[in-house]
């Protein structure tokens, strides 16, 4: 039987692929046999079944679809920025199956119906797997805790303020203590407000050069530093949000080598790129925590790979065209990364030799899957067949008007990336196809 | 051509020959001064918009000064910062002036970029009048105009800036051009107010008053704003004078001929005592003249104007 992109059929074959997950990008072409939404098989060499449709997909590598712990997709309040069908559009086309929603909404997401309405739009939307994450206080106020047991029904997986840090050191401890019992992680947006002040970017040469409020890396590492100890006293599990600094992975692996049960994330940005490019004063490199030192971008990079920082996770945060189009200080914090996380990872990681591919691919789906305990990110029998095809070696440039996101504010624009998602497929389904002319995937 | 440029934005983007090419034209205009009519009908037609989003006295003046005495056709547009944060973005209105087709921009902003930001969108000539605490470029060359018209070469010469290093945008336009002519830069302020990694500018960073002005030929001596300092960066007025206020005292201790800049509005007996401000080794009038001149020059040049027009100057 024929393959048919225009009708994906119930039950197929992919061919000739790579398989890369567990760590590892296998040496041989392999398969996977997909049947009704579910991996029916897979491994190395040609399967020994006869008369089902084939994916030709020579050349390419196949991973779990990729998870992303960390996400803004502003529905409800903000749908002039990104609502749930098009951010699950974005994450389709950067080669995600499953998302952790951010509850900094309007309002925000800190009860059982809340959850249960972001959910639902989720599965309406139906290009990727939206597991929400609900708000550690009524309204992000941060002066009670939200009711988690309810939204954990509603289908919450964690719990955050994120946007803003937990002031109130009690409140913290008795969140990680009471998502502790209910079996979750805190996720720590970990910022001091009262150093940070009105800082706009990272404090250092640059915010002194160009006269812009410098935002301390003692902010973070202070936080951070605050929210293990409760950690180490609760026995709760923390996870920390986007890492942007030395110190922090400094104080994050100490903390880990003591048994305290900590996670960390870091985002593409953060690994990439430097505060020296603020220098145009563009805003499209305005985001919290900041762009920091390249000893920092280093220091996030190489506790990617010595597993000191768990995953990659985007902090997508788009914001309209309008808002990036204020002043630098005027603007709001926050960047895009979806669709570019891959083709960062590859460009930054990969070809640096910090971290082979089947490593890269692990930071971006088993390791955040575990952490977190979605039933996602491995290619496994029985499992649903959510899977990446994916081109390591393709180079692209970065285009503000090809984003499936709402927005694009993305730091990259105009960058030449390497590795790009081709397809993407959803229990089965195709999710996403990269159309781009000239070039002719399977 | 002396200057190579669209906009005036910074004397980071300026060449030391830039700087000293409008400091010769600015001379030549200084003169123009002395004379009974002191206008040059050089701008006549043109027009020039002054748009001031933040608060401004001095510069505003200066500026529309300069461009009175050029024969320009003159706009002011002056917004506070609550009409614009209705919606309008600073493109909107840059677009707005340059439908009406404008020649020349003068801009004052409270956010940093801002000027670059017009200067990019505008086809017209932008001059920043001061974009937040980045840079204030005219304030910068009539302060090293000033500087210049006493000790002449600057290569060497020791110019000690003391105050809110941090929020000055007159610091930042003062370091960028003052080293391109190879003088020797000192910063001096509590470390509050001093923000980390300017030396890397080629600066030298002194906490400590008495060695910072020691061997000055020149102090420039900033405006403390007392409004920026919510989070106290130091504990009073008084406790503020005594460690970094130019007193009397300081000036006895200065080297012969050494003398002293103030950008302007002062805080009298805060970061300067009255005496010394109205003392015999004070320029700061000399700054505010120099200021029309300096404004006069790049206005003319932007505009296309031929040095070899003007004459030769009296310095």
């Amino acid at each position: 039987m024929e393959w048919s992109w225009q009708r994906i059929p119930a039950e197929y074959l992919v061919a000739n692929v790579k398989l890369c997950h567990q760590g590892k990008l296998g040496k041989r072409s392999g398969f996977i046999h997909v049947r009704k939404g579910r991996i029916e098989a897979l491994g190395v060499g040609t399967p020994a079944i006869e008369g089902l449709p084939v994916l030709d997909a020579a050349g390419l590598v196949c991973a779990p679809g990729f998870v992303d712990l960390h996400v803004h997709f502003r529905e409800p309040g903000q749908e002039e920025k990104e609502v749930v069908a098009t951010g699950s559009a974005a994450a389709a086309a950067g080669g995600f199956t499953s998302v952790v929603t951010m509850p900094n909404t309007l309002p925000a997401i800190d009860n059982g119906a809340m959850v249960r309405y972001l959910v639902q739009r989720g599965k309406e939307a139906g290009l990727c797997r939206v597991f929400p994450a609900g708000a550690i206080s009524p309204g992000r106020k941060g002066d009670a805790l939200s009711e988690f047991a309810d939204m954990i029904e509603a289908g919450a997986v964690a719990f955050t303020d994120d946007g803003s840090p937990v002031v109130n050191g009690g409140l913290m401890a008795n969140a990680l203590k009471y998502a502790k019992m209910l079996g979750v992680p805190i996720l720590s947006h970990a910022e001091d407000l009262s150093i940070i002040g009105k800082g706009v970017m990272h404090g250092g040469y640059w915010s002194s050069r160009l006269g812009l409020a410098g935002m301390s890396r003692v902010s973070e590492d202070s936080a951070v530093f605050r929210d293990l100890e409760l950690a180490r006293a609760t026995g709760g599990h923390l996870h920390i949000c986007h890492v942007s600094t030395r110190g922090a992975v400094e104080i994050i692996r100490r903390a880990k080598n003591d048994g305290v049960r900590v996670t960390a994330e870091a985002t593409p940005h953060h690994f990439s790129l430097d505060h020296s490019r603020c220098r145009d004063f563009s805003p499209l490199f305005k985001m919290n925590p900041p762009l920091r030192e390249s000893e920092d971008v280093e220091a996030i990079a190489e506790g990617l790979a010595d597993g000191t920082l768990d995953c990659i996770a985007t902090d997508h945060a788009p914001h309209t065209g309008t808002e990036k189009e204020y002043q630098f200080d005027q603007a709001p914090f926050g960047v895009t990364g979806l669709e570019t996380a891959l083709g960062v990872g590859i460009t930054y990681l990969v070809k640096s030799g910090v971290m082979d591919l089947g490593r890269l691919v692990e930071c971006m789906t088993e390791k955040p899957a575990r952490l977190m305990g979605l039933p996602s990110g491995l290619l496994e029998e029985g499992e649903p067949a959510d899977f990446v095809l994916l081109d390591p070696e393709r180079e692209w440039i970065v285009e503000a008007d090809k984003f499936q996101s709402m927005s694009s504010n993305s730091s990259f624009i105009g960058e030449k990336l390497t590795g790009k998602v081709v397809s993407t497929f959803l229990g089965g389904r195709l999710t996403w196809r990269d159309s781009t002319e000239n070039v002719k995937y399977p | 051509m002396i200057l190579q440029c669209k906009d005036v934005l910074g004397l980071e983007d300026m060449s030391a020959e830039e700087i000293l090419g409008v400091l010769d034209i600015a001379n030549r205009f200084r003169a123009v001064f002395d004379r009974p009519v002191r206008s040059v009908p050089i701008m006549r037609g043109r027009t020039v918009v002054n748009f001031f989003h933040e608060p401004s006295t001095r510069t505003r003046i200066s500026f529309e000064l300069a461009e009175k005495r050029l024969s320009a056709d003159i706009i002011n547009f002056v917004s506070s910062e609550s009409s614009f944060k209705k919606g309008e973005t600073l493109r909107d209105t840059a677009e707005n002036l340059a439908a009406m087709k404008i020649d020349m921009l003068i801009v004052r902003h409270s956010s940093a970029g801002a000027a670059r930001y017009l200067a990019d969108v505008l086809e017209c000539s932008v001059i920043n009048a001061g974009d937040g605490p980045h840079e204030h470029p005219t304030q910068g060359l009539l302060d090293i105009m000033t500087m210049h018209q006493r000790l002449g070469d600057m290569r060497g010469k020791k110019v000690t800036i003391i105050g809110d290093i941090t929020h000055s945008r007159v610091a930042r336009s003062n370091i960028w051009g003052l080293t391109k002519l190879g003088a020797e830069v000192t910063l001096c302020g509590p470390p509050t107010m001093v923000p980390g990694g300017l030396d890397k500018l080629g600066c030298r960073i002194e906490f400590d008053l008495a060695k910072a002005v020691r061997d000055a030929d020149v102090l420039n001596v900033l405006r403390i704003q007392l409004e920026r300092h919510s989070s106290r960066a130091f504990p009073s007025n008084r406790e503020y004078h005594r460690m970094f206020g130019i007193s009397p005292d300081v000036v006895r201790s200065l080297k012969p001929g050494a003398f002293i800049m103030h950008p302007g509005p002062m805080n009298r007996d805060v970061e300067i005592s009255s005496e010394v401000a109205d003392g015999p080794n004070q320029v700061i009038l000399d700054q505010v003249a120099n200021g029309v001149a300096v404004r006069m020059a790049l206005i003319y040049l932007l505009s296309g104007g031929d040095p070899g027009a003007l004459g030769s100057g009296s310095n």
